[in-house]
């Protein structure tokens, strides 16, 4: 009972009125001397109760206010009693040494496989899992950052009831009469609203629920959910069927629309398999063609070898068109939006490759498309080669709603009972919808998440949930494999796993979640304890993966209804980092610079050029988008390569309820969105504020200026001149000083350009082995960003339809650097193994290092970005690296291809008498990247993998004219077009 | 009219005998009866000086972010204000060392606040190279100093002779000021009313007591110090340029620059002169002592630096053009017309544009025009400076990288107030130290016959 509630408590009232009340009381509860309040005191101070019973007199009141004032400081004291240190010290323990565990990871309900390294306890780094097929050893800029978000210090730390602190007991208390209610009216009512879910665990414990009370409503919801894939397989499989494509063996690939590198729960696995097919060593002579038809800009189309710029609404037409030349449903020969000799290509070139064609369709593009692409598929011969199917890891129950069907049961009062798990519907439901109203209006609201956000808010309870690493659990992956969620610490927040929550709607209250977890898997999953053992340390269950299902079904090829663009349209976009809006608090990722715009801190809507100039808008400008009653305004950003006449509105930001992390950092999107399309608006109203505000980039020169910095070529030009990128004329190297001796190792570093797709999860994977800082968006625009690594992205050709290059840029090692001469206090020197490294504590900030290298590789602390000083209490200093420095204010820091990692490595080799083995050492960047486009080895030795890469005739260093000689060297990057299209790579010449 | 350009070549005019001019350049020191505006003009400066302390405050306790720089444009205004003070510090070296050796008499009557004016800019200069650094409080890292900490200079880089030169330039410029003050400290001490005057001129005056040996040990050590110092004029704005000539950057890599910063150096010194001189003859009436015939030889001097730096901003752009590598030919045109054009062009206004107004010779002795070109000319030269600093890194070899620098109040309130500062140090100066050195005064007024 509440506060609020309490005013109309006929006891406080008559308290109050009647006089009997004590002259002083200190809260409302004491005033109405309710049992509630007895209660309370007698279990706090239970030995306080009989003398409180007892009327105190003078004497004694004065006794305890004298100790209270004595004794009030002592609760600041919390060393622990009889601590002892270690004697025989735990056997997997040693202080100073990093210990690895496996866990998982749940983004978007599915599983991505984890090895978390963890310090005295800490866990620090996040890498990838490589016995986990969603992972393969890789990971994500999401994944990097779940660290920072296990620490994050704004993440919710109490129970609240009404916005006041409860506690966990006084919540299950709650549960306990909910239950009573809920058996007696057989869970009508009561719905459970969850994300999406692929964890067993928690299936098994809805479906528990759902025996104990059959009429309660599961409702999944997910603001990212895109049904256009699941109707297409659910008409043709009759289940829910998940599209298990295969890149490793595709030749020929075709995404209508597909963000194939750079989304969904399987990008990490399918970039591994397509960079295997693109990467051409030694003999080799082939590789993956890929054409891409895209709606906004993504990595897949910047990869792809021709790519063309579609609104989302015209993809039907392309995909028709196509579908047509492939003999595949008839009508519908051209598409406006890609020109047909440029479709008679592709299709010539599907049909030349039966068996290793692909054609994949993007998630938000409506059934039909899907259909499609499975029918032309079909016709090329890809099933059970290129493409299998699978039964859905994802758990949906029978008679599930999302969010659009449960808000019709909230309107109509259906609902009195709501609970909320992990979910954010009042921030990320459809505007439409208006479902933070919708929900004050349900009786008993509770909510389960990370953050006190708009839900929390809203509803009546909030529990604090508890983070990935810091509970038990379950999820599978794209290809459904189950692993297991193992905890790095102890809830550090106080949160509590959703495991709890339902098992204690089931009447069972002291089962911890490892209990729960371990409990399933005992009866369900059918692990006994050797098992299970193998199974959390190993980081999956093994044969977990469903079988694949034999097509054996008739494509089912739509008619697609030539709709004439008309206005304005709209494309929603999932930020890449913070998706929904989930991870909006977390400063690695609102700083982590998008692929392709470089945008940080904020999400401007981008557009076309050539929309721009029609609609006399320029970067920064401000405009109002509008349609039916909702409007929205916000900066626009131009982006070469963006369709026409379409704006690309990006959700997950401008969030009210969130920490001061991610509180109104741009702009929320949602309104405009309408629940019947929730990924495409069409024809809405656009108009100038004639305001401006910042669009805050970390790269703000597009063009390479024609200059020689990303070499690259075609397929057909390696072949005839395998050594096009070396440049003959560049001078031979000359220096006043003496070569350095390497007399052990020699670091070096590749990175292959024809691999990189241009993620940025190396630059998240430095910025936390590395403690770097983040320095916010005021810090940003000042241009004073610290990643150490960065990824350029470069554009060529035409402005609407771009080449676009990346290019990975760490520090160079230079043997001859720039650095190094000018460098007045020796406090950035030349290592016996060939690093630049970067003396932290005897730097006093000339800047003059920084002013001399070519590459602009270093960064400075400009201010005191991490004042994590002594006695500070931040928990975010526990997320720091223990064998990196955290810098101060005022030096300069670098890449040092993870020198503490080349040390740990050299340790150990010592100790063990042996030569560093190759490989033994892999910086984060490499450890993280999904196509493994970073090699790192010693170079003087001859069989090294760096060593062979570095004989590779694409070879080259970056600005190798200035003789700074560096180690780390680029492999030009290769481009397969067809020749079929020639005229049209002739459009975007050189990459 | 040829009676007339007579008088005004005479670098004494009228006819005042010793006493005359000992007592109206001491007077003003020993009076103290200045004028009212005098110390209205001394707070103004005052007020900026206290701004000056508060942004050096505020930059210490907060950062180097505070100011307008980033990466890749991690030098700015700190920078430039350095290289800007030196330079005008050179034009009290010139005047007071060089011109004594080559016995250029004219000398005489500027030279000792045109050396103070050394002093302060150099001191002022020398602020700026330690504000600059990230961590200030360790600036003394650059000396080669033996200590437990093993730290040691890194010999191969411009900052540390930089240093060096900075350092030797100030402790030789301190000395030779000194030097020259000796005699008319002793001057001050003996005409002194009051026990304080006295005892504080006494002091300074280490016992001068004007004798012939006095003088003639006098003469030695203020002729040697002049040989030391007149290596500096060259050596120090070089080592200055090579902070900038050594690095790789565009812009920066230039062999020109060690002969055209010192040109640049004596232009903008010789403007800070004039900027100086005009308000103090007239404030003072020291036109009998400052004549006209200074005023146009400093103008003249501006003249020849002028057209030297003038030549030094086509031959750098030429070789830009000539060297055929494209950072150097892009940072050519990104200069002019990229986002540092405003600047580029306000430079070459102030210092090639207005220069050519000095050929004429009614300008060169008209006083306001003159003060008004000299203001702009040290404005212009700042601009040089400031261009040469941001340009290179703002766009050097990737263009991912490419950004500018801004200027934020505190870049402002740095400059200003150094400046403000700097006056008020002057204005202090004139008011307890002889502005004007009496006994080399005396000396010319006696060998043109006129006492």
């Amino acid at each position: 009972m509440s506060v609020i509630d309490r005013g109309h408590d006929p006891r406080l009232r008559a308290a109050l009125l009647g006089g009997r009340s004590p002259a002083f009381w200190r809260s409302l509860d004491e005033l109405a001397d309710t049992p509630a309040f007895r209660a309370f005191v007698d279990s706090e101070f239970p030995r306080l109760a009989g003398r409180f019973a007892a009327a105190p007199d003078r004497r004694a009141v004065l006794k305890l206010l004298a100790a209270s004032l004595a004794m009030g400081g002592l609760t600041a004291c919390t060393k622990a009693d009889h601590i002892l240190p270690y004697v025989d010290k735990p056997a997997d323990v040693v202080p100073g040494k990093a210990l690895h565990y496996a866990t998982t990871l749940v983004v978007g309900g599915y599983g991505f496989g984890a090895v978390v390294e963890s310090h005295e306890g800490r866990p620090t780094k996040i890498e990838g899992n490589p016995d986990h097929p969603a992972s393969l050893g890789a990971t994500d800029a999401i994944m990097q950052a779940a660290c920072l978000s296990l620490y994050d210090p704004e993440r919710s730390r109490l129970p609240l009831r009404d916005g006041q602190p409860s506690d966990w007991s006084a919540f299950l208390a709650g549960i306990t009469t909910l239950r009573a209610e809920l058996s007696a009216r057989r869970g009508a009512g009561f719905a459970l609203m969850t994300g999406p879910l692929t964890s067993l665990t928690q299936a098994w414990l809805v479906e528990q629920l759902r025996a104990a009370y059959p009429q309660m409503l599961v409702c999944i919801h997910d603001p990212l959910a895109a049904t256009g894939a699941d109707d297409a397989l659910a008409s043709l499989f009759g289940a829910p069927t998940r599209i298990l494509p295969h890149f490793d063996k595709a030749d020929v690939i075709v995404s209508l629309d597909d963000d194939l590198l750079g989304d969904g729960p399987g990008k990490l696995a399918h970039d591994r398999a397509f960079a295997a097919r693109r990467i051409v060593r030694d003999g080799a002579r082939t590789m993956a063609r890929l054409y891409a038809m895209e709606s906004t800009p993504t990595v897949t189309g910047a990869t792809a070898d021709h790519h063309w710029a579609v609104r989302a609404s015209a993809v039907p037409a392309v995909a028709a068109a196509l579908a047509a030349r492939l003999g595949v449903g008839g009508g519908a020969p051209g598409a406006a939006a890609v020109p047909d000799a440029a479709l008679d290509a592709i299709a010539a070139d599907l049909r030349a490759a039966p068996g290793r064609a692909l054609v994949t369709a993007g998630a938000h593009q409506p059934k039909e498309v899907h259909q499609l692409a499975q029918a032309m598929n079909a016709a090329l011969g890809a099933f059970g080669t290129t493409v299998d199917y699978i039964a859905s890891p994802e758990y949906r129950p029978a008679g599930a709603v999302d969010v659009v069907g449960l808000a019709e049961r909230m309107g109509r009062g259906e609902v009195t009972t709501l609970l909320m798990l992990g979910v954010n519907p009042a921030y990320d439901a459809p505007g439409d919808l208006a479902f933070a109203d919708a929900l004050r209006k349900v009786p008993r609201t509770i909510h389960a998440g990370l953050y006190v956000d708009a839900t929390a808010k809203a509803a009546r309870w909030h529990v604090p949930a508890a983070h990935d690493l810091e509970r038990w659990g379950d999820a599978r992956a794209f290809d459904g494999t189950a692993s297991i969620v193992q905890p790095l610490v102890r809830p550090l927040y106080g949160g509590h796993a959703a495991e709890e929550i339902l098992s204690a709607l089931l009447g069972r209250y002291n089962f911890t979640p490892l209990e729960i977890v371990r409990e399933f898997w005992r009866t369900e999953g059918g692990l006994d304890d050797a098992a299970w053992a193998a199974a959390v340390q190993k980081g999956i269950v093994p044969d977990t993966a469903p079988p694949r299902i034999l097509f054996d079904a008739r494509p089912i090829v739509p008619a697609i209804a030539a709709q004439p663009p008309s206005g304005i349209d709209v494309r929603f976009v999932a930020d890449p980092w913070l998706r929904g809006g989930e991870f909006a608090n977390n400063a690695w990722l609102q700083e982590l610079p998008r692929p392709l715009s470089k945008i940080v801190w904020g999400n401007p809507a981008l557009l076309a050029p050539a929309t721009a100039a029609r609609l006399g808008v320029a970067t920064g400008d401000v405009i109002a988008v509008a349609s039916g009653n909702a409007r929205v305004t916000l900066p626009v950003s131009v982006e070469p390569g963006h369709p026409e006449e379409v704006l690309t509105l990006t959700l997950g930001f401008g969030q009210k309820d969130t920490g001061a992390v991610g509180k109104d950092v741009g702009t929320d999107v949602y309104p405009l969105r309408a629940a019947s399309s929730p990924w495409m608006l069409a024809d809405v109203t656009v108009t100038r504020t004639g305001d401006r505000a910042r669009v805050i980039t970390t790269q703000h020169h597009q063009s390479m200026e024609g200059r020689d910095i990303v070499r690259s070529g075609t397929l057909a030009e390696y072949v005839a001149d395998p050594d096009f990128a070396e440049r003959p004329e560049t001078p031979a190297s000359d220096t006043l000083y003496p070569p350095w001796p390497y007399r052990e190792e020699a670091w070096a570093m590749v990175i292959d350009q024809t691999a990189c797709i241009g993620c940025m999860a190396c630059v998240s994977a430095c910025q936390a082995e590395n403690n770097i800082p983040t320095v916010g968006a005021d810090e940003v625009a000042n241009g004073h960003e610290m990643h150490w690594l960065r990824i350029d992205r470069y554009y060529s050709g035409a402005v609407d339809r771009p080449a676009v290059d990346f290019q990975p840029v760490p520090c160079m090692q230079c043997e001859d650097a720039p650095c190094e001469v000018v460098c007045p206090v020796n406090a950035t020197v030349h290592t016996h193994d060939g690093l630049n490294a970067q003396v932290y504590n005897r730097c006093v900030g000339t800047r003059y290092c920084s002013q001399n290298c070519p590459y602009k590789v270093r960064r400075f602390n400009f201010l005191e970005y991490q004042p994590y000083g002594e006695g500070s209490a931040s928990p975010l200093a526990a997320l720091m690296n223990p064998d990196v420095s955290v810098r101060s204010r005022g030096v300069m820091e670098k890449c040092t291809y993870c020198v503490q990692r080349i040390e740990r490595a050299r340790i150990d080799a010592r100790i063990a008498d042996q030569p560093i083995a190759d490989g033994a050492i892999t910086p984060a960047c490499a450890q993280a990247c999904p196509t493994q486009a970073i090699v790192f080895g010693d170079k003087n030795n001859t069989t090294s993998r760096v060593s062979r890469l570095k004989a590779q005739p694409l070879n080259y260093a970056l600005l190798d004219d200035l003789n700074t000689r560096p180690r780390t060297t680029y492999l030009a990057r290769l481009r397969n077009p067809n020749p079929a299209l020639a005229q049209d790579t002739k459009e975007t010449p050189n990459g | 009219m040829a009676e007339a350009r007579a008088a005004t070549a005479k670098l004494v005019r009228g006819d005042p005998g010793y006493p005359e001019i000992t007592g109206r350049i001491a007077s003003i020191v020993l009076a103290g009866r200045l004028p009212r505006a005098f110390w209205l003009g001394f707070l103004a400066f005052f007020l900026l000086m206290l701004l000056f302390l508060f942004a050096i405050a505020y930059l210490v306790a907060v950062g180097v972010g505070k100011l307008g720089i980033d990466i890749p444009v991690a030098w700015g205004t700190m920078i430039t204000n350095v290289v800007w003070w030196i330079g005008i510090g050179h034009a009290g070296t010139l005047i007071s060392a060089v011109l004594l050796l080559f016995r250029q008499h004219w000398r005489n009557s500027i030279n000792r606040f045109a050396e103070a004016m050394t002093l302060l800019a150099v001191a002022m200069a020398g602020l700026f190279p330690i504000l600059h650094l990230g961590r200030p409080w360790f600036f003394y890292w650059l000396l080669p100093m033996p200590n437990t900490h093993m730290h040691w200079p890194q010999w191969r880089s411009p900052l540390v002779w930089d240093f060096a030169a900075i350092a030797t330039y100030i402790t030789v410029s301190l000395l030779f000021w000194y030097m020259g003050l000796i005699p008319d400290l002793a001057v001050l001490r003996d005409r002194a009313k009051s026990r304080g005057a006295q005892l504080f001129y006494g002091i300074l005056a280490l016992g001068w007591r004007g004798s012939a040996y006095h003088w003639k040990k006098h003469q030695t050590a203020y002729f040697l110090l002049a040989a030391i110092a007149t290596p500096l004029v060259v050596s120090v704005h070089s080592v200055v340029s090579l902070d900038f000539a050594v690095g790789i950057v565009p812009g920066y890599h230039s062999t020109i620059f060690p002969p055209y910063f010192v040109a640049g150096a004596l232009y903008s010194g010789f403007a800070m002169v004039l900027t100086i001189a005009i308000p103090l003859r007239s404030a003072f009436g020291l036109q009998d002592f400052i004549t006209e015939r200074h005023i146009e030889n400093g103008a003249r001097v501006m003249m020849a630096s002028g057209m030297l730096v003038a030549y030094g901003y086509l031959s750098e752009t030429f070789y830009d053009w000539y060297a055929g590598t494209p950072f150097d030919q892009y940072e050519l045109v990104a200069r002019a017309l990229g986002p540092y054009a405003p600047c580029f062009w306000v430079m070459i206004a102030c210092n090639v544009g207005v220069l050519q107004l000095l050929w004429f010779r009614r300008l060169r002795t008209s006083m306001v025009p003159l003060f008004i070109i000299a203001i702009l000319i040290n404005v212009g030269m700042w601009m040089e400076r400031f261009v040469i600093v941001v340009t290179g890194p703002a766009q050097d070899f990737l263009p991912s990288s490419w950004n500018t620098a801004t200027l934020t109040w505190l870049d402002f309130a740095l400059l200003f107030g150094s400046l403000g500062t700097f006056f008020a140090l002057m204005f202090l100066f004139i008011r307890i130290l002889p502005a004007i050195s009496i006994f080399e005064v005396a000396e010319e007024a006696h060998e043109e016959g006129s006492a």
